[in-house]
């Protein structure tokens, strides 16, 4: 079986240990609070056991609970140790943190290759890995920001962000309000909808199809900086000239996603329709646009970023004193770099909502496209 | 050279005819310059039977199929369908057409693929469930109303093709090399649902085929064309009996006819080598 053979990650996890046991201390001498040394011997005895452990195991679940028991408990130590020693970390600190990172790095591995046969352990599984990756990420930010005094103002750890987060709920919520609730939707709603109807009429009118979609075309090439001014003096300080941006930006990719769906029906189709002399709306809405959905829905997920950063960026260029944009511009400048990563990850986790529910509803709705049911075409 | 054009039956009622080409041809502007797909074709077919054409690749047996169907227009010549232009009959649904591969809409099921015509044509919602259940029951497809396309094997797709095309009922159905795509097995299978069915039916039926067993089985009329330009070099009435179990492929008759398909196949060729 796969976990029998000896991994590297665990092999060289141990000679990390091995190595850091040999340079110790964790910590500079002049720390405040230095570690026990019964806590070291409890993190290198968390990172070593299971290493071995795993070797010995023979179902690649156990093993890998193992390690990630491991793993986890030996990063938590390491962090909650280093509260009071910030910048005092040595050499040993950081190579048991990579030590720990390896075998978790293994734990994911070993999950990876189970191929479970229950559908609920399958997408509890599909969840549970990028989960322990994306935690590592904040374990290895957070122990290095601390561990090495990483200046507070060049990166924050994330447990400050964290904080900062928790303590400003009303003015982020207020920002979300304004900048997704007003500028984003409308502008997104605004912007596909005219995309996709200017695609139809562009369809239906080879003038403006030869017209149009060279000047859409150039539409798409102007710099969103340059544009953003131009709308705060068309449209006010206010919300609407965020939107103007955002309806500027996702029109265009969906006009053009929307014209080539148009296309992607295929001949023979096409025939089948004029045999049974269907009209160009008939035709229009039983065979083209079902076909150009998954264009259609390609389009939506492309907007759906470009639309946030859209707003965001907008509103560097005056705005009421709310919105996400406006926050980040204005904290930056006062040096408090914890709400500028605040704003930054209500805008990521926001987006990713918003990305995820247009793809579910991209699932559910093109569920016979090759690329979703996984067959055959 | 046999080029002996066999002047549709001068007996024939011409009240009967369902198709009636004269000097049909269509050449195509390509980049390559012109090219001649149908050239002086002389055709009558008679309501209720069952017409095969077949020839090599670009012998227009498929270019005149979508004459037929209003989906290429002839340079020359006239044809008329029921009496009418190939276009006043598209309008008046006056054929149901089968393509090379099943052409079903992979969002919708089975059922709503069959119903697709009856949706564009405009028929209540109770008029379209009879003609689905009617039809699915003629092709053996009962039970499979909820399944998508993809969910099908492909004999059963091309089935659901074929009942999409009956939905409508239409009196002339155009089928241009639906088995092609299929295994051996199931094309023996499906050649004799055809065949009860256009028994059952009484329906006018065009086919086009490269399979000489196929042809021969299945037509009241085999019409062998031959390419470059795309003409009709030989038309041959069947002897065979309308009762056709698939063992008669083994007659002598059946034979007979059979070699003389391939005769006119290979008089259309000779002078290529």
């Amino acid at each position: 079986m796969m976990n029998s053979k000896p991994s590297w990650q665990v092999g060289l996890a141990l000679v990390l240990c091995a190595i850091a046991m040999a340079t110790m201390p964790m910590l500079a001498n002049e720390a405040v609070a230095p570690m026990s040394s019964g806590t070291t011997t409890l993190v290198i005895a968390l990172i070593a056991l299971p290493a071995v452990a795993s070797f010995a195991m023979f179902s690649g679940l156990a093993s890998a609970a193992v390690l990630f028991i491991g793993a986890h408990g030996a990063a938590w130590l390491l962090i909650a140790n280093i509260s009071g020693n910030e910048g005092m970390a040595r050499m040993p600190f950081f190579l048991l943190l990579a030590a720990a990172w390896l075998l978790a790095w293994r734990c994911v591995a070993l999950l990876s290759a189970i191929r479970p046969l229950s559908k609920q352990v399958r997408t509890f599984l599909r969840l549970l890995i990028p989960a322990i990756f994306g935690a590592w990420i904040l374990i290895i930010w957070e122990a290095v920001t601390r561990g090495a005094g990483v200046p507070f103002i060049l990166l924050p750890p994330p447990s400050a962000i964290a904080a900062r987060i928790g303590n400003s709920l009303p003015i982020l919520a207020a920002d979300v309000r304004q900048t997704i609730f007003k500028a984003v939707l409308f502008g997104y709603f605004v912007g596909c909808a005219s995309g996709f109807v200017v695609a139809i009429l562009a369809d239906r009118v080879p003038f403006l199809r030869r017209g149009l979609l060279p000047i859409g075309n150039m539409v798409s090439a102007l710099p969103i900086i340059g544009v953003a001014p131009i709308m705060v003096i068309w449209f006010g300080f206010e919300w609407q000239s965020k939107a103007a941006v955002v309806i500027i930006m996702t029109f265009f990719p969906m006009l053009v996603n929307t014209v080539a769906g148009l296309t992607a029906s295929g001949h023979m189709e096409r025939d089948l329709m004029r045999t049974y002399a269907s009209n160009y709306w008939q035709t229009l809405f039983k065979l083209r646009l079902p076909a150009a959905a998954p264009f259609i829905f390609n389009a939506l997920k492309i907007n759906s970023t470009l639309a946030l950063i859209g707003a965001i960026v907008a509103e560097f260029f005056g705005t009421p004193i709310v919105g996400m944009g406006f926050r980040i511009s204005t904290e930056i400048g006062r040096m408090n770099v914890d709400m500028v990563w605040a704003e930054i990850a209500v805008a990521a986790l926001a987006g990713s909502v918003f990305y995820g529910v247009v793809a579910l509803i991209e699932r559910a709705t093109t569920f016979w496209h090759p690329s979703v049911r996984g067959g055959r075409a | 050279m046999l080029m002996t054009v066999n002047q549709a039956t001068a007996t024939s009622v011409e009240r009967n005819a369902v198709v009636e080409a004269r000097q049909l041809g269509l050449t195509f502007q390509t980049n390559d310059g012109p090219v001649r797909a149908l050239s002086d074709v002389n055709l009558t077919i008679n309501k209720g039977e069952f017409v095969s054409f077949i020839g090599p690749s670009g012998c227009g047996k498929t270019t005149f199929l979508r004459v037929i169907a209003d989906l290429e227009q002839p340079t020359e010549g006239t044809i008329s369908i029921n009496g009418m232009t190939p276009e006043q009959a598209r309008q008046a649904r006056a054929y149901g057409y089968v393509f090379q591969a099943a052409a079903l809409f992979p969002w919708r099921t089975i059922e709503n693929n069959v119903g697709l015509p009856l949706e564009i044509i405009g028929l209540s919602k109770a008029e379209q469930q009879a003609r689905i259940k009617r039809t699915m029951d003629l092709v053996n497809l009962t039970g499979f109303e909820k399944k998508y396309p993809w969910q099908l094997s492909g004999g059963m797709q091309q089935r659901a093709s074929i009942a999409r095309a009956l939905a409508f009922d239409a009196d002339l159905l155009l089928m241009d090399e639906p088995f092609g795509a299929l295994d051996e097995i199931v094309r023996d299978h499906l050649n004799e649902q055809l065949l009860r069915l256009w028994r059952q039916t009484n329906k006018t039926i065009c086919f086009v085929t490269h399979s000489i067993p196929e042809a021969v089985y299945l037509s009241t009329r085999i019409v062998v064309m031959s390419p470059r330009p795309g003409r009709v070099t030989d038309v041959i009435e069947s002897t065979l009996p309308a009762e056709r179990p698939l063992d008669i492929r083994e007659s002598p008759e059946f034979l007979a006819i059979a070699a003389r398909v391939r005769d006119g196949l290979r008089a259309g060729h000779s002078y290529e080598d």
